[in-house]
């Protein structure tokens, strides 16, 4: 679809190329389509996405129960609020510390007998991976759920270099199971029904019992006995990290399953690999995250389990401990004065649950493994999407700015403002050249609305519209009209324009009241 | 970590560069990488994060960083039979279950919650009276120590695990376990089925602040709020996974003040 037959789609500028990146166009962080990019703009993946009417009963049930209880769980704490300060204000000190911090864990880790590894970028850290299983001889890994391996597609890397990696979270294996792609920041299968969950297992699960059911608990049943062995006999495992302090070098993974634990606690090798943003100052400010994360993720007082490690623990755990610390964009991201705020995200996803669009396009629209409003915000910084032609960059769009996002948000990330800032930025750096037909109607607007003559002429030539309107709306307008009513309804035109009515109710008593 | 020079002289490994990139991003902006520390125990509300003033919410607050600590009124006053009360309701509510013993029923009620649980790990320095009495009941009882550990075969074979425990967040029906002799490595605590944890009326706490002071976080730590669960069948939680499906938990108290610290 070109830019002219659409040229304005959810008050979002028309792209000049809607599918792929054209080929020998610049550079793009993150490659042409990776975990952090999909193939084509929202509107167009959203438009796809909302013909599945299946997805969004999913979707509508899975949210409504998950803001129920976080909300239920939050209201019963009294300083909330407070603790959301504290959360924002200690993000904000480790970004402006960042440099000390990332010193100050590497030379705790290192203390404490674990080895620190630097990465650029993707391929970079999924490199130093590959090579560090190769080095243990093992061919395959059992994983912990992490955003930061998603994000640098380490599962596939991995795979090409022959290294089996097996995902050990229940909505995480879900999705590699089915050959999906996650959905949801901590609830990856979100879009996934019971039912389908069943089929699943029953399709691609070795060894599963035919007589499953869809009940929850025996597809959770279903889950363990498949992976007990595996956890067993594992040499290697790789995680991600929620939190990592610098003063102490300890790392902190939050989960509920026991596969962390799992993970983390059985094989001799440990290989966590953690965004540079996730260091904290002092271990004293997890009790401030401890109280946020789990409440507004999952809606509970506390997640079932969470593990602390500190490099090397002789004879409890793995005896060999590797820390990746990842930029792949961050430094990117906080470079942007106002955008960096999106580095304190703790993954909590409460903001996917609440966002009036999220809940009915779904994570796929997003096209990146960070959907939702923080994923809008998250992935243009990461991948430094301003060029129109990159998909990344019609992501601040998908987006009624209601705020809902900042409500919930527990270390209070201004997602809206960080939105219209990221809108600026991509309207900015399209300036010059043909300019846009968005800026041609609001050139004539401004005109027209400039005149008093002119703007009576076309007061009396919307009233012509009127006969195209059913129910105070039309809904069709012929070309170029056509372009807005193709995404919208215009609301009809009144029979009388404000100012003929003035003058005829009004006229002459407001003329002496105004002087 | 060795620093490779590029030709023109400038580090171009991989960490270089990154610390480069984070000191280029933040050079332009207010501190320029050497931002002011949030204090916990400073006076006053944290630093103005949004625009509701830190410390709005909470009328009457203390000084502090503006959430409740381990100082606060809410934390301190908080004690005795009101705080087992409610590490009880939390601990209950994730479906794992408490009972109360005092001292000296710790053997006795161990053995009624162990009856039929099959072989039985515990940590090598769990306290001996209870191991008796296990034996003494005819349960067969696997030492895991740091001279003799157990294979992951034994562990898996096992019916359950007994541990003692480091302390207890009352708000959020936590137990945390530090590794010490009486709880032992992480590993025995998580693969048998079924974890009997013994916590002392005097190692809980309310909330989290107070848990924090108390603990040394560069021991390997494991939270542990209820049985293993999952919320990743359409959010809604199931108990039991991949960690222990069944959490006993024995409250140990005395005469003398429970919670008292």
């Amino acid at each position: 679809m070109s830019a002219l037959r659409r040229p304005v789609a959810l008050g979002m500028p028309g792209r000049r190329a809607d599918v792929g990146h054209a080929p020998g166009g610049p550079a793009l962080a993150g490659g042409a389509s990776s975990p952090l990019r999909g193939e084509e703009t929202f509107p167009r993946a959203a438009k796809r996405e909302l013909a599945k009417p299946q997805l969004r009963a999913n979707l509508a049930h899975a949210t409504s129960t998950i803001r129920a209880k976080r909300a239920a769980v939050v209201g019963e704490v009294p300083d909330w609020e407070a603790l959301r300060d504290a959360g924002a204000a200690m993000k904000a000190e480790a970004m402006q510390r960042l440099p000390e911090l990332l010193e100050e864990l590497e030379r705790a880790v290192t203390a404490r007998g674990g080895v620190v590894h630097w990465a650029r970028d993707a391929d970079e850290a999924n490199a130093i991976v590959a090579d560090l299983v190769r080095a243990t001889g093992a061919r395959e890994v059992v994983k912990v759920k992490s955003m930061a391996t998603q994000e640098i597609g380490l599962n596939e890397y991995l795979d090409e270099a022959g290294i089996e990696a097996l995902e050990t979270d229940l909505a995480e294996l879900i999705v590699q199971l089915a050959g999906d792609t996650p959905s949801h920041i901590l609830v990856p299968a979100i879009h996934r029904s019971r039912t389908e969950i069943r089929e699943i297992f029953l399709e691609h699960m070795a060894g599963v019992d035919p007589e499953l059911t869809d009940e929850p608990r025996l597809l959770a049943m279903a889950a363990r006995a498949y992976l007990r062995e595996r956890f067993l006999r594992a040499e290697v495992a790789v995680s991600g990290a929620n939190f990592a302090i610098a003063e102490t070098g300890t790392l902190a993974v939050v989960e509920s399953e026991g596969n962390g634990r799992m993970c983390l606690t059985l094989p001799r090798t440990l290989i966590t690999v953690m965004g540079i943003e996730k260091v904290l100052p002092r271990a004293q400010d997890l009790e401030v995250y401890l109280q946020l994360l789990p409440r507004s993720s999952t809606g509970e007082r506390m997640n079932p389990y969470t593990s602390m490690w500190t490099g090397v623990t002789p004879g409890d755990g793995p005896q060999e401990f590797h820390l990746v610390l990842l930029d792949n964009g961050r430094t990117a991201a906080l470079a942007d004065e106002v955008g960096r705020a999106a580095l304190h995200c703790i993954r909590c996803s409460a903001c996917l649950n609440v966002c009036p669009v999220y809940e009915r396009t779904g994570g796929h629209a997003y096209g990146s493994v960070y959907p939702g409003p923080i994923g809008a915000i998250l992935t243009p910084l990461l991948t430094g999407a301003v060029d129109h032609d990159d998909p990344n960059s019609s992501l601040p769009y998908a987006s009624t700015l209601c705020g809902a996002c900042y409500d919930v948000c527990p270390v209070k990330i201004d997602i809206p403002s960080i939105l219209v800032h990221l809108r600026t930025r991509g309207v900015d750096a399209g300036r010059g050249g043909v300019p846009a037909p968005e800026a041609v109607a609001m050139k004539a607007a401004g005109v027209v609305m400039g005149s008093p003559t002119a703007f009576r002429a076309a007061e009396a030539a919307s009233r012509a519209v009127r006969v195209l309107a059913r129910d105070g709306a039309v809904s069709r307008l012929p070309w170029p009209g056509s372009l807005w009513t193709a995404s919208r309804d215009l609301p009809a035109p009144p029979k009388e324009p404000f100012r003929a009515w003035w003058a005829r109710e009004r006229g002459a008593s407001a003329a002496e009241g105004g002087k | 970590m060795t620093a490779q020079a590029s030709p023109d002289g400038v580090p171009d490994d991989a960490r270089s560069v990154v610390l480069a990139r984070v000191r280029a991003a933040l050079a332009g902006s207010t501190g320029g990488g050497t931002g002011p520390s949030f204090d916990h125990a400073a006076p006053g509300a944290p630093p103005d994060a949004g625009p509701f003033a830190a410390g709005d919410a909470l009328p009457g607050a203390p000084a502090g960083p503006g959430y409740l600590t381990a100082d606060d009124e809410w934390e301190t006053g908080t004690t005795g039979e009101a705080l087992l009360a409610l590490l009880t309701d939390r601990v209950v509510d994730y479906r794992a279950t408490v009972t109360r013993a005092r001292t000296a029923e710790v053997p006795a009620q161990l053995v009624r919650l162990l009856a039929g649980a099959g072989r039985v790990v515990v940590p090598a320095g769990l306290d001996p009276d209870w191991v008796d009495a296990l034996r003494s009941a005819g349960t067969t009882v696997l030492v895991d120590g740091p001279d003799a550990p157990l294979t992951l075969a034994d562990l898996d074979s096992a019916g359950a695990v007994v541990t003692g425990s480091r302390l207890a967040v009352a708000e959020t029906g936590t137990i945390v376990l530090d590794g010490s002799p009486d709880q032992g490595r992480r590993a025995v605590s998580l693969v048998p089925d079924h974890h009997v944890c013994v916590v002392r009326g005097a190692d809980v706490v309310r909330g989290l602040p107070a848990a924090m002071a108390r603990l040394d976080v560069t021991r390997p730590l494991t939270w542990i709020s209820g049985p293993s669960a999952t919320s990743d069948i359409e959010l809604s939680r199931v108990e039991g996974v991949h960690g222990p499906r069944r959490l006993e938990v024995v409250l140990v108290v005395d005469d003398d003040a429970p919670g008292q610290r």
